[in-house]
């Protein structure tokens, strides 16, 4: 039985304590592992054993701050990890994997955490030293095979650098633009023994930097062209929340009267209820909001790449704009897509808070009543129907009992942009999603990752039926580990947006959508000891969401919603910003 | 409009630095020409000549790309620059000894060399930029090319000054005075310096 052996020689209180410090203690590769993930502040690791990582599973139930969750597919692993530094921010999240198989499992998560920056570290098994390059049983080149979706990777070669190895990692994961690393770590060093002493003072790396400090002469122009502008618009993205910039970027926009529109992954950037608050941009943005980028004269783009999905046809992009500033804390990101005339690279609270004492106050009252007429001629809406239950309905209610406290993960698909566009709070709040990578299967690991790091606040998955099951497997982990988060399946019994594109935009000919052929959803949480609800009927989504919030414990709820609802506005595939079609 | 453009890249000396370089050029859908690498006067940095052929916005992505690369200490776009940029060719020749004597002649006016004799072929090396070894080829194919190897091109740029002095980086980030960088120079850590249309 793992754990049933002689005890290791350490204690798990911090080494360097009482006597360990006199002489530095020797112990196995494994437990510096352990203990260094320790000292980075880890309090809870996704993982899987297999082979070439049992040293290190051998030692774990001998550190018990270390919470070791058994999801029950390598993929959740990662995007448990995700979820809990995406909503733990500052942390890093960590998952475990044996070699070859569960390595490569692994593979889909950090491509998502790579396209939407988030800092994860992920520790492979891998076989050892000697056999490296062998083909030898289940063996793969981990570093190989995730070198395009990571930010950086080791592979260790020598016990002593076990250590330093992993207090690097943690640094670059989370410095600069965050992002996921990997170490793959050969079984044999596991077992060997070496002394512990974790490096101490900052990391310096000659081909790392720190992040750079914001230009200040850049930042009086962009003070400047505010005062100047007679259109000004800002746009959030994602890196106004890892940089924690909310209140620096409200403060701004009161303080100019600055409307702020936001991308997929900014959702939550800005309150919705804020009188200067646009609505989501791009592809699938609110009309207005496209309105107000296209006529703008000052544009701010923060902490965004500006992708495809936000501009749409490139050149339909905001092109009144005289002045396009863009602030972000990658310099591969300044003038990607679009090029600007003055950019900042920084992190977006840094530059934020040197900016605002430049920015007088102003108001621009022409400007904002045209918003304001927009706002009107364009709302994001819906219509009811009769005795078919909208999924804006089942929205509409979570939402109202989200008390501007909840976490929010969407899945990806139909369910991903309702959920977005229905976001709804006074003040900023948490809204996570797969916008880089859009993986299905992303909202219901990554949702258990995001409780486990806030247990004091209200989580809700929203996803759609065909990514739930993508990932459903961790129902069991979920259950096991009693993690308290609210499972919301927008049930259209198709794989709704590939059903939507292709009704608009292939010719109507619908192709390997239909997705009827799912499970009983209250069957199927039931049997894995899950509590589960399902209606089709608007008058039950209030009771059931209430019942689902009284119920200490995971809940799946299944609506069964307008199979034929889309997603409005849409801009067609191909077309420009102000083609945007609304509902009709 | 594309051109070729030298970057001057200096990378830690670590196993798979050269897999991240190229992996990194091919996802971006960049096209390289050619990739020279080899140690410098420090045995913990090598230097990596790559030509890679690219727009000037385009020159300009991969430079911040490649700067991303943890193992990247600095890219130095010397194109255009008065620099020199040397390649290698080793050529067999098919040379029956009539032909001998004109062969050796355009050798040295290359100032090549015939590094092994055979008795019915030379192989001859030359070295320069890419468009001498280039005529060289064209002025050897009627003679009959038996083998062709190359290298790509390794460049330093012309004058007194070191453009980046390895001395200057220290270990791990220390010491090394900051001075401004030469323009087209990134060194790592001075990246936000170098954006571009900005004004
Ligand atoms: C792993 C993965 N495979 C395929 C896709 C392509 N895709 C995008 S949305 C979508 C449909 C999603 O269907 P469902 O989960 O039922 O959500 P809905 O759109 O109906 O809300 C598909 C197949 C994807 N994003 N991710």
């Amino acid at each position: 039985m793992i754990g049933a052996g002689p005890r290791p020689a350490t204690s798990a209180t911090a080494p360097g304590d009482g006597a360990a410090a006199a002489a530095p203690r020797r112990i196995t590769g494994a437990q510096i592992l352990l203990e260094s993930l320790i000292r980075e502040g880890v309090d809870t690791i996704f993982g899987y054993p297999g082979g070439a990582n049992l040293y290190v599973y051998r030692h774990l139930p001998s550190y018990p701050q270390l919470r070791h969750v058994l999801v029950r597919h390598e993929q959740g692993a990662a995007h448990a990890a995700d979820g809990y530094a995406r909503s733990r921010r500052g942390s890093v999240g960590v998952c475990f994997a044996t070699s070859g198989p569960g390595a490569l499992n692994l593979v889909t998560g950090l491509g998502t955490a790579f396209m939407d920056s988030v800092p994860v570290v992920a520790i492979t098994g891998q076989v050892p030293v000697g056999a490296i390059g062998t083909d030898s049983f289940q063996e793969s080149d981990v570093i190989g095979s995730t070198m395009s979706v990571v930010k950086h990777s080791y592979l260790l070669t020598r016990v002593e650098d076990i250590a330093p190895t992993v207090k690097e990692a943690f640094h670059v994961a989370r410095s600069g633009r965050p992002g996921p690393v990997v170490i793959d770590f050969p079984k044999d060093l596991q077992a060997e023994v070496s002394e512990f002493n974790y490096p101490e003072g900052p990391v310096r790396l000659r081909s790392f930097p720190p992040t750079p400090e914001p230009d200040p002469a850049k930042l009086r122009r962009i003070a400047e062209l505010i005062a100047q502008a007679k259109r000004p618009v800002i746009l959030a993205g994602r890196g106004i929340l890892i940089a924690q910039a909310e209140a620096e970027l409200l403060e701004l926009a009161h303080r100019a009267h600055i409307p702020v529109g936001w991308t997929l992954l900014g959702t939550g950037a800005f309150p919705l209820q804020d009188p200067l608050a646009l609505q989501m941009v791009g592809f699938m943005g609110a009309g207005y909001t496209n309105k107000a980028v296209c006529d703008a004269d000052v544009l701010m783009m923060i902490g965004m790449r500006c992708d495809d999905r936000v501009t749409t046809r490139l050149d339909s992009f905001a092109p009144r704009v005289e002045h396009l500033i863009h602030i972000d804390i990658d310099p591969a990101e300044i003038g990607k897509n679009v090029v600007p005339h003055v950019s900042v690279v920084a992190d977006a609270r840094a530059a934020l808070r040197r900016l605002l004492p430049m920015v007088e106050p102003k108001r621009e009252h022409e400007w904002l009543t045209q918003i304001d007429q927009w706002k009107e001629e364009h709302p994001v809406r819906y219509v009811k129907k009769p005795g078919v239950l909208q999924p804006q309905e089942v929205l509409e209610e979570m939402y109202a009992r989200c008390r501007d406290e909840a976490i929010v993960v969407a899945d990806v698909g139909l369910n991903q942009i309702w959920s977005a566009l229905w976001f709804n709070y006074s003040k900023p709040g948490l809204f996570l999603n797969s916008g880089g990578l859009g993986t299905m299967g992303f909202a219901f690991p990554a949702s258990m990752g995001v409780k486990l790091a806030n247990p004091e606040r209200t989580v809700f998955c929203v996803t759609g039926e065909g990514g739930f099951v993508m990932n459903m497997q961790e129902m069991a982990t979920m259950v096991e580990n009693r993690v308290d988060v609210k499972v919301i399946i927008l049930n259209n019994a198709s794989l709704g947006m590939v059903r939507q594109f292709q009704d608009d935009f292939y010719d109507g000919v619908r192709s390997q959508v239909d997705l009827t052929c799912t499970p009983d959803f209250v069957k199927l949480g039931e049997a894995f000891g899950m509590k589960a609800l399902s209606t089709g009927r608007s008058e039950d989504v209030g009771p059931m969401l209430d019942e689902a919030l009284a119920h200490r414990g995971p809940v799946l709820l299944n609506f069964d919603i307008d199979p034929d609802a889309n997603v409005y506005p849409i801009v067609p595939l191909g077309k420009g910003m102000l083609d945007f079609v609304e509902v009709s | 409009m594309s051109q070729t453009r030298l970057l001057s890249v200096l990378v830690e000396n670590k196993p798979g630095v050269l897999n991240r370089v190229a992996s990194m050029i091919r996802r971006r859908g960049f096209n390289i020409d050619s990739l020279s690498v080899g140690p410098t006067e420090d045995e913990a940095v090598s230097r990596m000549t790559i030509a890679v052929h690219v727009g000037r916005q385009q020159a300009e992505q991969a430079t911040k790309q490649l700067a991303k690369l943890i193992d990247v200490i600095s890219i130095d776009d010397i194109t255009g620059l008065r620099s020199v940029a040397h390649e290698l060719l080793l050529v067999r020749m098919h040379s029956p000894p009539e032909k001998r004597p004109e062969i050796l002649e355009v050798v040295s006016i290359f100032r090549g060399r015939v590094v092994d004799v055979a008795a019915s072929s030379l192989i001859i090396e030359i070295t320069g930029s890419s468009e001498k070894v280039e005529n060289f080829i064209e002025l050897m194919r009627p003679y009959g090319i038996k083998e062709l190897a190359r290298s790509g091109a390794v460049a330093l740029v012309r004058g007194d000054r070191a453009r980046l002095s390895l001395a200057d980086l220290g270990l791990n980030g220390e010491g090394g005075e900051e001075s401004e960088p030469a323009p087209g120079l990134v060194r790592i850590g001075s990246v936000a310096a170098n954006t571009m249309g900005d004004i």
